[in-house]
Formats: C-alpha cells, sequence, structure tokens
C-alpha cells in the first residue's frame, strides 16, 4: 500500500515540492532497526513504525531491545536502544536476523549495532550526535563518517537536530523540547522511505500531547518535515514499498506478549465468571502485566502490589482460597521466592496460575534481555514431589491463548499451573486475529454447596481434582493446609502409606492433563525423516523459518514446537522415533533436551545459546546442517 | 444468620495436639467461648495461620480454616478478605511465624489497615523446633542455640505493630480468660487492622516466661490494666500509678498527697501514650489491654470502592471491546 493519496499531496503540497514524485521500488520485505540514546525516544519511533507498517497491511514481527538502565549516561554504549521492525509482503515468523536499514543517532548506537547491519545495507546516521565527545563516549578514535569504515553501507547523513530546530523554530520551544522531537523527524523520514501510510502516527500525536498544544504542534511539524524532507532532498533516488501480505480476514490489534498475557487472564476469568486476583511484585519484565491489569477494575479485576514476591503468590493463594482466579506474575528470580508458596498450592490442590516471563539469569543477570532456563526450575524447582502442568507461549499474540488454556486447566485440575513466556515475548509485538469471545471455550467453576457427603479430597473420578468448597458455604466448614493429608477427609495424617498414595494421586492428576493436549501438530515430515527440530516459547518463529529454509534446499528436516512441557503430549515420544535425528533449540543449556533424554531415553542433541539475544534463523540453519553432515 | 451457636459448634473433631499445659489450650478454649458471642455465621469464619504451635490453632476450630507456610498467613489472609471482604478473617501466628520470618507480612497488613484479626501468641521461644530462642527472647537466655546466651536484641510487639500504624493494639494473658474474652471481642468489633499479643506460657521451653503477669500471687503487682478514659493504677491494694514526671513515665504510690488526679489517664486515641506504654518493661508493670484504637480507612474497604466505582463509571467490563482496543485493523 502506497501513501494515501491525500496524505501524500498534502504533505507535497506543504512541503512546496515540485509535485514530481521520486520512483518508489519494490521489494517483499525489509528489516528495519531504530537505535539510539535511551533518551532518543527510538522505542515510541519503532512502535508508531509498526503500527503503520500493520496498517499498511505487511506482516510483522518487531524486537525492542532497551538496556537495564532506566538513564544510563547520555552517549554511552550502556545507554543505546534499539527496536527492530520486519516487514513482509510474505508470512514473517522473526523480526529478521539482520537489519536492512539502521537509523544511528550518535556514535553508540552505531557502534553497538553496526555489526548486525547488512553489507550494503542503509544506514541513516543522525550527523550531529556524532560530536567529539560522543566519539569519544563510544569509544571510537576516529570518527566513522569520514575514515572510511563505513563503506560497505549505503550512508545517508542527515543533520536531524538542524532540520527539526529549523522545523519548529516559531513555537520557541526550548533546546531541550527541541531534541525531544527528533525521533518523530527521523520517524517521518523512514514512513517517506518506506511510503508508510500517516495517519495512525499523526492522530497518535494528537491524542498523546492533547493537554500541550505546542508540543502536538511540535510534533507534527518535525514528523511532517521528516518525511518531507525524504521526498524532496537529494538524498535518496528512490523510496521503496512494501505490498500488503496474505492475511486471513479479520479484525486485527498489534499486541505486545504481555498485553496479551493480560488479556488472556482477563478472559479467562470473564469466562469463568469468577472476578480475577492478581498478587504481584514488580519486576522486569513482568511489571506491565501488573500496570494493563490494574486498569480494569471495572471487569472486576483485583490487583494487588505486594510487599514482595513471596506475598504475591501468597496472595493469590488466600483469593483462590475464597473463589477468585488467583494469578501472580514475575521473572526468574522471584520464582525462587515463590517457590515454597507454589508447593503449598500443590499440596492444597488449590488453582492457581504463575507466570515466569523469563529473564537472562543467573541472579540478576540481564533483566531485560530474554533467555529459557527456567524450564527446569519450572519443572523441579519446589521441595518434596510437586508436579505442576507447564505451559509455554510461542509468540506474543500466543501468549493470549496460553494464559486462558493456563486458567482453564487450573480450575478444572485444581492445581497451579507455570506459564512460561520471556523478555523477547513480552515486549515483541505482532498482528493479532482478535478472537470472538463467544468462541473461547467456557471454563467451568463448579463450587461445592452440598454438604452431602462432603468431603475435602474426595477427587473426581476422571480428572482427580478435589472439589472447590470455599468459606461462606454452609455446612462445608473445613481446614486444608500444608500437612499430609488424609486421602478423602483431607485430616492431617501422618501415614507412611497414606502419604505415598497422596504424593501419587496429584502425580496421576498431574499427568492426566495430557488428555487436554491436542494431537502434535508436526511441520514437515510427519511420517518420519533425517531430523526432527524440538523447540518451545519464543524460538517458534526463528526454528519454523529455518526449517522452511532448508527444507526449500530438499533437506528432510521437521519441526514440532510444544506448547505444553509438562505434561508432554502422549503422541511425543512416538513422533521423535520417527526421525535419524532429534535436535533441541532453546536458550539455555539444554534443559528440555535433558527431559526428552531422560524421559524418551533418546539420544537428541542440543542447540543452545545464552546471550540473552534470541537465535538466529541463520545460526539454527548452520547447526542442523552441522547435524546433518556429522 | 445463625442462631444460638455454642461453644461446642466451633469445636472441630480434630484431636488437639499440643503439649499438656500449653497455654495454647486457654487461648483456643476463649476463642471458642468468644465465637458464638460474635454474632457471625460459622461459615463466614475463617481462621488462617502460618508454622509453628501457634499456627495448629485453625484445625482445632470448626470454622473454615488455612495452615499455611511459615510467616505468610497475613499474605494469604489479604488474599482472601480483599476478594472476600463479607468474611471474618483471623489470622494466628506466634513470635517466630510473625516477627521473625514473616515479619515483612505483618507489618505490611497492619500498615494497609486490612481488616484482619492477627493474634500473636508470644511465649518468646521457638516451640515446635524444641527450642530455640525468638524474635522475642530477652538478651542473656540460654537456649539450645545460644549455650553463651542470645546477643539478640529483641523485638517489641507491641511497639513494631505501632510503628506500623496498626490501628488496634492490644495485649492480654493465655490465662486471664475474662480479660482475653474481651480483648478478642473488642479486636473483632475493630474495623480495620486489629493486633492483639497475647503472652502465652511455653511450660516446655520456656515456662514461666510471663510469671510476672499471670501468677495469681504476685500478678497485681505486675500488670497495669489499661482501660480507656481511668487512671493508670495497679498493684494489690491499687495503691500504686503512672504519674509524668516531666518528659518521664514513672512509678507513683498513692497517698501522701499522691491522688488519682496526679496520674496519667489512659487515651486509646493518643499515638505518642500508647508508644510511652509499649516500650513498659521492667521494673515498670507490664501493660495489658487496648493501648490503641483508631479508626482508619480500611485498604479491603477501598480497593473494593474502586472496583465498584470503576464499575459504575466504565460500566461492567465488557470482553469483546476490552480485545478490541489499541492498534487495530480490519482485513477483507
Amino acid at each position: 500500500m502506497a501513501v494515501p493519496p491525500e496524505t501524500a499531496q498534502q504533505l507535497a503540497q506543504e512541503s512546496g515540492s515540485s509535485g514530481k514524485r521520486k520512483p518508489v521500488e519494490t521489494r517483499p520485505q525489509f528489516v528495519v532497526r531504530f537505535a539510539g540514546d535511551s533518551g532518543d525516544g527510538m522505542q515510541l519511533a519503532g512502535m508508531q513504525f509498526t503500527t503503520e507498517s500493520a496498517l499498511a497491511g505487511n506482516d510483522i514481527a518487531t524486537l525492542p531491545d532497551f538496556p537495564a538502565e532506566i538513564r544510563a549516561p547520555a552517549g554511552t554504549l550502556a545507554g543505546v536502544s534499539g527496536f527492530q521492525v520486519n516487514f513482509s509482503s510474505q508470512q514473517v515468523f522473526t523480526p529478521g536476523d539482520e537489519p536492512m536499514v539502521l537509523v544511528a543517532m550518535n556514535p553508540a548506537a552505531l557502534k553497538v549495532n553496526l555489526e548486525d547491519l547488512k553489507p550494503n545495507g542503509v544506514l541513516i546516521i543522525d550527523k550531529e550526535g556524532f560530536t567529539e565527545a560522543n566519539l569519544k563516549k563510544a569509544g571510537y578514535t576516529s570518527n566513522p563518517l569520514t575514515d572510511h569504515s563505513l563503506d560497505k553501507y549505503q550512508v545517508f547523513e542527515v543533520e536531524v537536530s538542524k532540520l527539526t530546530t529549523s522545523a519548529v523554530r516559531e513555537l520557541g520551544l526550548n533546546t531541550r523540547a527541541v531534541s525531544r522531537c527528533r525521533n518523530f523527524f527521523v520517524l517521518g523520514l523512514v514512513s517517506w522511505l518506506f511510503q508508510r501510510p500517516t495517519k495512525s502516527v499523526t492522530d497518535y500525536i494528537e491524542s498523546r500531547f492533547k493537554k500541550t498544544p505546542e508540543l502536538m504542534e511540535a510534533n507534527l511539524r518535525a514528523f511532517k518535515s521528516g518525511y518531507n524532507y525524504g521526498e524532496t532532498a537529494e538524498l535518496f533516488a528512490s523510496a521503496y514499498e512494501v505490498k500488503p501480505a496474505q492475511i486471513a480476514p479479520g479484525f486485527y490489534r498489534n499486541i505486545t506478549g504481555n498485553s496479551a498475557t493480560a488479556l488472556g487472564f482477563v478472559a479467562a476469568a470473564v469466562k469463568s465468571g469468577r472476578p480475577l486476583f492478581l498478587g504481584s511484585y514488580p519486576i522486569t519484565p513482568a511489571s506491565d502485566v501488573l500496570h494493563e491489569l490494574s486498569g480494569y477494575k471495572n471487569f472486576p479485576v483485583y490487583t494487588f502490589q505486594a510487599e514482595d514476591e513471596i506475598a504475591g503468590v501468597a496472595s493469590a493463594i488466600g483469593a483462590a482460597f475464597g473463589g477468585a482466579i488467583g494469578i501472580t506474575t514475575t521473572s526468574g528470580p522471584g520464582m525462587n521466592l515463590k517457590a515454597e508458596a507454589i508447593g503449598l498450592a500443590v499440596k492444597v490442590e488449590l488453582p492457581l496460575v504463575i507466570t515466569d516471563i523469563q529473564r537472562a539469569g543467573p541472579s540478576t543477570g540481564m533483566p531485560t534481555k530474554p533467555e529459557q532456563a527456567d524450564l527446569l526450575m519450572a519443572m523441579y524447582g519446589r521441595h518434596g514431589e510437586s508436579p505442576i502442568p507447564i505451559i509455554a507461549a510461542a509468540t506474543p499474540a500466543d501468549c493470549f491463548d496460553c494464559a486462558f488454556e493456563a486458567v482453564r486447566v487450573a480450575v478444572k485440575y485444581m492445581t497451579p499451573v507455570i506459564l512460561l513466556t520471556d523478555g523477547h515475548l513480552a515486549n515483541g509485538a505482532e498482528p493479532w486475529l482478535v478472537p470472538d469471545p463467544e468462541q473461547l471455550p467456557e471454563i467451568k467453576v463448579e463450587f461445592r454447596t452440598d454438604p452431602n457427603g462432603f468431603m475435602p479430597y474426595l477427587r473426581d473420578e476422571q480428572t482427580l481434582s478435589r472439589p472447590w468448597a470455599i468459606p461462606g458455604t454452609p455446612g462445608l466448614e473445613h481446614r486444608i493446609g500444608g500437612l499430609s493429608s488424609e486421602h478423602l477427609t483431607g485430616n492431617v495424617s501422618y501415614s507412611p502409606s497414606n502419604n505415598e498414595m497422596m504424593v501419587r494421586l496429584r502425580a496421576r492428576k498431574i499427568a492426566g492433563i495430557a488428555r487436554e493436549i491436542p494431537p502434535t501438530e508436526i511441520f514437515g515430515d510427519a511420517q518420519g525423516g533425517e531430523l526432527l527440530l524440538v523447540g518451545w516459547g519464543s524460538t517458534y518463529g526463528t526454528l519454523r523459518e529455518a526449517v522452511l529454509n532448508l527444507r526449500a534446499k530438499g533437506k528432510s528436516v521437521s519441526h514440532v514446537h510444544l506448547r505444553w512441557l509438562n505434561p508432554l503430549p502422549a503422541d511425543f515420544g512416538d513422533i521423535l522415533r520417527r526421525y535419524k535425528k532429534v535436535m533441541v533449540a532453546e536458550m539455555n543449556m539444554g534443559q528440555l533436551l535433558k527431559m526428552i533424554r531422560a524421559d524418551y531415553l533418546i539420544d537428541a542433541v542440543g542447540c543452545n545459546k545464552i546471550q540473552g539475544r534470541p537465535f538466529k534463523v541463520s545460526e539454527v540453519e548452520s547447526r542442523i546442517l552441522r547435524a546433518l553432515e556429522g | 444468620m445463625a442462631t444460638a451457636l455454642t461453644r461446642k459448634d466451633f469445636v472441630s473433631d480434630q484431636e488437639v495436639r499440643w503439649c499438656p499445659g500449653c497455654g495454647d489450650y486457654a487461648i483456643l478454649a476463649q476463642v471458642q467461648k468468644v465465637m458464638p458471642e460474635l454474632g457471625v455465621p460459622r461459615e463466614n469464619v475463617v481462621f488462617i495461620s502460618g508454622i509453628g504451635c501457634s499456627s495448629r490453632f485453625p484445625y482445632y476450630m470448626n470454622t473454615y480454616g488455612f495452615h499455611t507456610i511459615h510467616g505468610r498467613a497475613p499474605a494469604v489472609a489479604t488474599g482472601l478478605k480483599l476478594t472476600r471482604p463479607e468474611l471474618d478473617v483471623w489470622v494466628v501466628t506466634g513470635d517466630g511465624d510473625g516477627l521473625s520470618i514473616g515479619g515483612n507480612h505483618l507489618i505490611h497488613a497492619l500498615r494497609r489497615n486490612i481488616d484482619l484479626k492477627i493474634l500473636l501468641f508470644n511465649n518468646r521461644i521457638y516451640g515446635l523446633t524444641k527450642g530455640q530462642y525468638s524474635p522475642t527472647s530477652e538478651v542473656g537466655k540460654i537456649t539450645k542455640s545460644t549455650p553463651a546466651g542470645s546477643i539478640d536484641f529483641p523485638f517489641n510487639p507491641i511497639t513494631v505493630a505501632l510503628g506500623a500504624h496498626a490501628s488496634f493494639v492490644a495485649r492480654s494473658v493465655d490465662v486471664e480468660q475474662k480479660h482475653l474474652q474481651d480483648m478478642l471481642k473488642r479486636a473483632h468489633d475493630h474495623r480495620g487492622a486489629s493486633f492483639l499479643e497475647i503472652l502465652q506460657n511455653c511450660n516446655i521451653f520456656n515456662d514461666g516466661a510471663f510469671n510476672d503477669v499471670s501468677d495469681k500471687a504476685i500478678k497485681a503487682e505486675h500488670q497495669l490494666v489499661l482501660e480507656h478514659g481511668k487512671p493508670l493504677v495497679f498493684g494489690k491494694n491499687r495503691d500504686k500509678g503512672i504519674r509524668m514526671n516531666g518528659m518521664r513515665p514513672e512509678v507513683v504510690k498513692l497517698g501522701n498527697g499522691v491522688s488519682e488526679k496526679d496520674l496519667v489517664v489512659h487515651d486509646e486515641t493518643n499515638l505518642s501514650l500508647a508508644f510511652m506504654l509499649g516500650h513498659f518493661e521492667p521494673p515498670m508493670p507490664t501493660p495489658v489491654g487496648v493501648f490503641y484504637a483508631s479508626s482508619r480507612p480500611t485498604y479491603d474497604a477501598a480497593v473494593n470502592a474502586q472496583l465498584a466505582d470503576a464499575k459504575k463509571t466504565q460500566g461492567p467490563g465488557e470482553l469483546r471491546s476490552l480485545l478490541r482496543r489499541g492498534d487495530t485493523w480490519s482485513v477483507k
């Protein structure tokens, strides 16, 4: 889709251009990365560009990459913030390995990101950011703009500050306010370069700065002058167009993983007819779920910012005891703190969903970077025999379905469920085909009310779940607790045989959740072949694209992406045995690999990366090729 | 509302397993006795506990009960009370559970003023783990883990609670049946977080820790019963009182020109006075009764008011429109 004519004309008129448009070259796909100081507004520019691209009908995937420090010293390598968008006229699986266009607002942004830029890629540089002081802060001994080190790229130097200043001069803003419009100038320029529809951006500026008309005007002018600059300046010979992708009809929304997680929980609560209660303690990258849910009080959603991680989960258990949908959200370090309370939920058999939005560890690690190294903690990170179902989301939008499914299973089986996502999904965004609430599965909540024959641990014959009997129900007064309890009555019991029976009953209950898992989807050769690539979580797009590419080259490679990690699907062992080689790709040292080797006695091999960055498609492809040769 | 409930209705069928002679029996008896008088249907009463001798309490109450994990009872109770404000939620804890491992949850529940009734059984020892010093044990105490004497400066539960801005702070003694019943009723009737410290004898590991206030022969000389609006008088012959000497409280003997008019009059709403009395330790008499009671908004009511307000101003949550917010577009 090209720029809506009225916008293009209007912009052209305002810019006083001759009206002769530059040529537009059509390309199937582009990967653009915006990079600057964390105060430069690159996340905002990236997100706005994403919206424009979605509205242009492209399939998209994004990768924000920002520092843990809120404001690291300006101009330093630690302060660089980036946002990558992959937009295409074909189906998109990943944010893209390598940007084809890099916007660098200062030397530090260039230094951190240049190694990823494709050879001959487009480099748009804010020339004025390349001061001697900034070069020094970034560790450059000579200016890359003049020392020919950028010769293998198409470099476009733009005086962003000067141009932004002249665009807003009449408004009389101070230097700082003017500087904060630079991101919209750059966004305007890039919007022109890809012929994006601009209305979503101008709408955004108008609503964002509703209360400060002078800033609204300044940002609108900066944005428009950036757009016009692309059209008129003797800089780019042509603009690019990426045609709309073939996308299933329907109503779409651009959504991040954390938003989708929050909405999945709300939807599940609505479908169950119970209030949602989130007990949580702020932690990166999980806090956005708390923020988002705190705005949905009318559903009703209770959000409780607890005094610590333990109180977050403990309060959710208390709410579940009272009949609410109790959930807690955290990241790795918080999971450790919650472990004992999660064990209590296992023992008393109350529904609860624990969301671990994984980040790079151990300890504080790299809080804003993704990793998948909490799988074995989710599996085994409690004392005693305490099995818990684990579900992992594959894409930002999939977080909605997984959150919903986690609640459904928790309630049906009266058990805590762990939902694993990660920082990559949490902040990444993709178009989401918004479901019709009517089509979502029902979540049946039946509180026990009949005192006749009531026993707290009298289990359902099929699911083995115990009744949910909530305070306030006459005649069902009973006590639950962490002490070993007697089958049926739930009374405290130290009987050795009873203890073993209860441990085994709970294990059987969780294993039985396999009946909820649909047959495993195999991408590729369902009947078997040379190599099966197994993955879980946020690596989905990369793994799928790698397998797609290799299959296009005639390789016998297939892909299975697990959603449920505990229990594993009933058909999984049989599937694994159909392939000569099994490779397990994960952003850890081989945790699912260990489970597969232990459970199925299969000599699977790992494909691992622990850099706080997602796999690149090319990395996975070369690992597979090596395994095929070996 | 259920009518004509008796003490027996609150006795569960479980065998009570505290050590013979434990002060917890006396406390359990008074709680079971008071329950029918509170006018709350039994099904709306919930006892939540952590870990320790005191925390076995819920098993013996024929109400809803939840024996949770060490120190976390106030947090579990918080989640229940916020979502089910109509329930009567009691927290039973001890000096180790409430002031050591669970100190964080205790102070925050008090600070937020969540409408929980928190009973802290203070026996100044770890009983369940067989006799280590606790955060209320006195300096110098010889225990299994302090053979050379404890060097750990103790907490005073009353001043901890006051410091956390609890809106109701009181103290009673396990064997003081009538007084304990009164305090339980006061704690129950208070709207907001009620903190009741109950001095409790562990006859196995710390016998006689509170003899001065529980031994009938001598307690009158050591116990200062706080009564709102009344002068601070104590002693077997009610012949001693508390007088201010400048900024310092002192014990005075009545007579010889000193009358009740010279004494401090207790005022439950005076936080400074509460702090002063909270700090009374021997040789000053040990105050029992309500140190402080004041009314301020409860967290649970405020949370539910925000929810009701959101529903009123935005209408009940509508899933379809919620999912369709944000950056959206249609593909035909």
